[in-house]
């Protein structure tokens, strides 16, 4: 048997290589497009062409070579070019434009200049461009699980296989379960999907669970506003996630598999459909993977957008053609879940780590990351950070090293306010705890919690009641409707903070808030409704004054609620005759004083701060205040 | 059979039953609204919660299972805390108008209030009401979302009757209603002969035409 296997892998593999050297070994130059949903967004598509049309004209042979994500979305659209004739090392471009891509070509590829005001680093080190190793966004990561994203072509099998994709499958059929099982337990794996329930312990009870068709279910179902790491690395590299989930079928005993994903997300379908019937065509899935007697169907199933149906029991419902609503535990789903059979439910990224830990043993998984968190996190950083995209980082570094280091700090020299981690689920932590280690437990000791990987940086210029507000809005709207405190509770701490932010908060409000919130939290049914109060609640631990503010002096810190600011102009600063700010006011609120200044109709007003944006930068006379009362009346003189 | 104590009580009842059901056969009530007998517990109405032995919180009683020795407690704080936040919650989106109501005396909702001294107007919570008051849609019942508080179980009971419910949830957070499925052939609809969603309604938000 295991002979029978290895030779089915190693002529796979072979072919892989021989391909693999056959595109490394062609004396052309090759062209490295990043092409996920985030590089298309950027213009990838219109570069890939430029790249193409150039190519043809200027008579030059490249390879060109779309990839998926690196992670890096503050560069997009990204290209490396690998141009030996040239004698400089590979080079890493960032926002290549159609335009960029054409000068490149004629540049670059034509002329072998690589045109050094336009270069990022170089993607290898040596003597004459800069590595990008160098940058902290770099080197401070440690890739387990996006290791191979951006560097493979997600719609090629033989990408994944010649950079050793599948061999841990082969090293697992050659194992019992058990040992699998014991494997992922001893290397601690906790699930990503934000709860962090140890892995090797669930897939323990879904082998013991009694039933003759187990399944294993992949949560895709993203959906947390500002993240994206499951997509992106279906997108990127769908193989690895494929090949956890065989190991995962092996291991348990589970003939039938589904990757949930949801259907706005049309890339990541595409590409984990088209990854399904490669994986397939070469027998690593599908009857008899690799000569053994181990079956596997593996089936894509779009979920319609719910944020619910991330919860597992509603992910079922869904599946089974019901209404996405979560249903009480116990039953698990690894005693009894999708039709009634044992169910193992994990998300994207647990599933992709479970081939590197199979790979290179528990004891070097254990070795990255802490004690009780082993491995890596990964995090969508978005908001004000200067290097906003998916970070991969050790568990444990701390939420400063990560922000300010990796991410680059906040930009325009704003001061940092705070930090949402865990999307509508998590929390609000301010910056006393930027020294906080970012592992499943110290978070949630925190307030926050680790959730699915969203985080979202504020600065100075936020408001944490807005936030809530934004928060409390997108769980009410999503909530399903199925009890009480959620489809309730949500829309009354919802209409508490609207108040709040209109100037309409009363005494009173904040013990109201925090007593709701602490309710719905007890009472609710699935973990959406629980969590759901989470944004508040830290907040309100964190942020009391800023709540205050809004009550009793009607006043908004960060300058952000809109019927809490005024925009005035400053006599002062604003210069005679100028009319910038009146050309572009969108409801001619601006009028000139009798000087020949301008000044702002408070009246007439929507505070759209359109004018604070055109105001001169060497006059900056608009200024922003809160409460409204600060902005002094200036009276409009009368119509000649 | 096992051997378990409610309130101080010493309870025989046979392995099995749900919590709830135990309770509200030994007399001793635990308020209720989504519980329907013989179906699958929903545990949505969020109001059945008792304090057991063991566990740090309290837990809804329609969907634990009697077991020997349990030591259970109806009236504690925290559970009285969450059954008048939950019912004060239903009622911020019921349209209190008792005296006009065909439920009036006989309604769910009042019975609750009193025994968890929860005003009907309950303080401090905005009032929410959906814009439609009747929904006529169906041949044979008038639906009144103001006046339901969305327990399913004229679903549930729906689908005891039929095999598949002939009505549904449909829409999400707050705008949740019941709805039926709008059925083109009317001949298909068991009418007026069956009413099962009728009595099951504990606040008479479904009534015959």
């Amino acid at each position: 048997m295991t002979e029978e296997i290895h030779q089915l892998f190693n002529a796979i593999r072979e072919e892989a290589e021989k391909r693999r050297n056959a595109f490394r070994e062609a004396p052309v130059p090759k062209i490295h497009i990043g092409m996920a949903t985030c590089g298309i967004a950027s213009g990838a598509i219109e570069t890939k062409k430029a790249f193409e049309e150039a190519l043809a004209e200027q008579n030059i042979e490249a390879q060109i070579h779309t990839v998926g994500c690196v992670g890096h979305c503050y560069a997009e659209p990204i290209v490396i070019i690998d141009h030996p004739a040239s004698g400089f090392p590979p080079v890493f471009y960032h926002e290549v434009t159609a335009g960029k891509a054409k000068m490149l070509t004629k540049l670059f590829l034509a002329e072998g200049d690589p045109r050094f005001e336009h270069v990022y680093g170089a993607t290898e080190e040596n003597e004459l461009i800069p590595s990008v190793m160098e940058f902290p966004r770099f080197n401070q990561e440690k890739r387990v699980v996006m290791e191979k994203c951006g560097r493979i072509d997600p719609e090629d099998i033989y990408d994944y296989i010649a950079e050793s994709g599948y061999s841990s499958l082969v090293k697992a059929l050659q194992l019992k379960p058990e040992e699998i099982i014991r494997e992922v337990q001893e290397s601690g794996l906790r699930g990503r999907g934000g709860a962090g329930f140890p892995t090797g312990r669930k897939w323990e009870l879904a082998r013991q669970a009694r039933g003759e068709n187990k399944i294993i279910i992949c949560n895709a179902d993203e959906g947390d506003p500002g993240a994206y790491m499951d997509r992106t690395i279906l997108e990127s590299n769908p193989h690895q996630v494929l090949e956890g989930m065989i190991l995962c079928a092996y291991a348990v005993g589970a003939g039938n598999a589904t990757v949930y994903v949801r259907a706005e997300y049309p890339l990541a379908v595409k590409t984990v459909t088209r990854a399904i019937q490669q994986a397939k065509e070469l027998r690593l899935l599908g009857k008899g993977i690799l000569g053994t007697d181990f079956d596997l169907e593996i089936n894509v199933f779009r979920g319609s957008g719910a944020f619910v149906c991330g919860e597992e029991t509603a992910l079922i419902q869904s599946i089974e053609g019901h209404r996405g609503t979560p249903q009480h535990r116990p039953p698990y789903p690894v005693e009894r879940g999708l039709r009634g059979q044992p169910t193992v439910i994990n998300n994207v990224k647990t599933l992709a780590s479970v081939p590197q830990i199979l790979n290179h043993g528990a004891a070097w998984y254990r070795s990255i990351g802490t004690e009780s968190s082993p491995g890596t996190a990964i995090f969508s950083v978005v908001g004000s950070v200067v290097h906003p995209g998916l970070v991969e980082i050790p568990m444990g570094v701390t939420l400063r090293t990560l922000i300010f280091d990796i991410c680059g700090g906040i930009p325009n020299k704003k001061k940092f306010k705070a930090v949402q981690i865990g999307g509508p689920s998590g929390g609000c932590l301010p910056a006393d705890f930027l020294d906080t280690p970012i592992d499943f437990d110290s978070l949630t000791e925190a307030g926050a919690m680790m959730g699915s990987g969203g985080m979202v940086v504020m600065d100075e210029d936020s408001c944490v009641v807005d936030v809530s507000r934004y928060f409390l809005d997108f769980t009410q709207k999503e909530s399903c409707g199925k009890c009480t405190f959620c489809r309730v509770g949500t829309y009354h701490l919802l209409s508490i903070l609207e108040r709040l932010t209109k100037g309409e908060g009363k005494e009173g409000d904040l013990e109201q808030l925090e007593n709701l919130s602490l309710d719905i939290k007890n009472g609710s049914l699935c973990g959406l409704g629980k969590t759901a109060p989470n944004p508040v609640l830290t907040s309100l631990r964190y942020f009391r004054d800023e709540y205050e503010a809004h009550v009793s002096e009607k006043r908004c810190p960060g300058k952000i609620c809109r019927a809490l600011t005024a925009f005035y102009i400053d006599l002062d600063k604003c210069a005679r005759g100028c009319d910038i700010c009146g050309g572009c006011c969108p409801v001619d609120a601006v009028f000139s004083t009798k000087n020949r200044k301008k000044a702002i109709d408070q009246t007439r007003c929507v505070k759209c701060g359109e004018c604070k944006v055109a105001c001169p930068p060497d006059y900056q006379a608009v200024k922003k205040v809160s409460p409204p009362s600060l902005a002094p009346f200036i009276e409009r003189p009368p119509k000649i | 059979m096992v051997r378990l104590f409610i309130d101080n009580k010493e309870i025989e009842a046979e392995a099995g039953t749900p919590l709830l059901q135990v309770c509200l056969s030994n007399d001793i009530y635990v308020p209720n609204l989504c519980y329907l007998e013989g179906t699958k517990p929903q545990a949505s109405c969020r109001l059945c919660f008792v304090e057991i032995e063991g566990e740090d919180r309290p837990v809804t009683s329609c969907t634990v299972e009697v077991r020997d020795n349990m030591v259970v407690k109806t009236d504690t704080e925290a559970v009285r805390r969450l059954q008048r936040t939950a019912l004060r919650f239903l009622l911020s989106t019921h349209h209190v108008k008792c005296k006009e109501c065909p439920a009036n005396k006989k309604c769910e909702l009042q019975r609750l209030a009193k025994f968890l001294k929860v005003g009907l107007r309950p303080k401090n919570l905005d009032r929410h009401l959906k814009e439609t008051e009747t929904d006529k849609s169906h041949p044979v019942f008038n639906y009144y979302p103001n006046r339901c508080i969305l327990c399913g179980r004229c679903i549930h009971a729906c689908k005891r009757e039929h095999g598949k419910a002939l009505l549904t949830f449909a829409k999400r957070g707050i705008d949740t209603v019941i709805s039926f499925y709008g059925e083109e052939d009317m001949s298909r609809l068991p009418g007026e002969k069956c009413i099962a969603c009728v009595e099951v309604c504990p606040v008479k938000a479904i009534t015959l035409k």
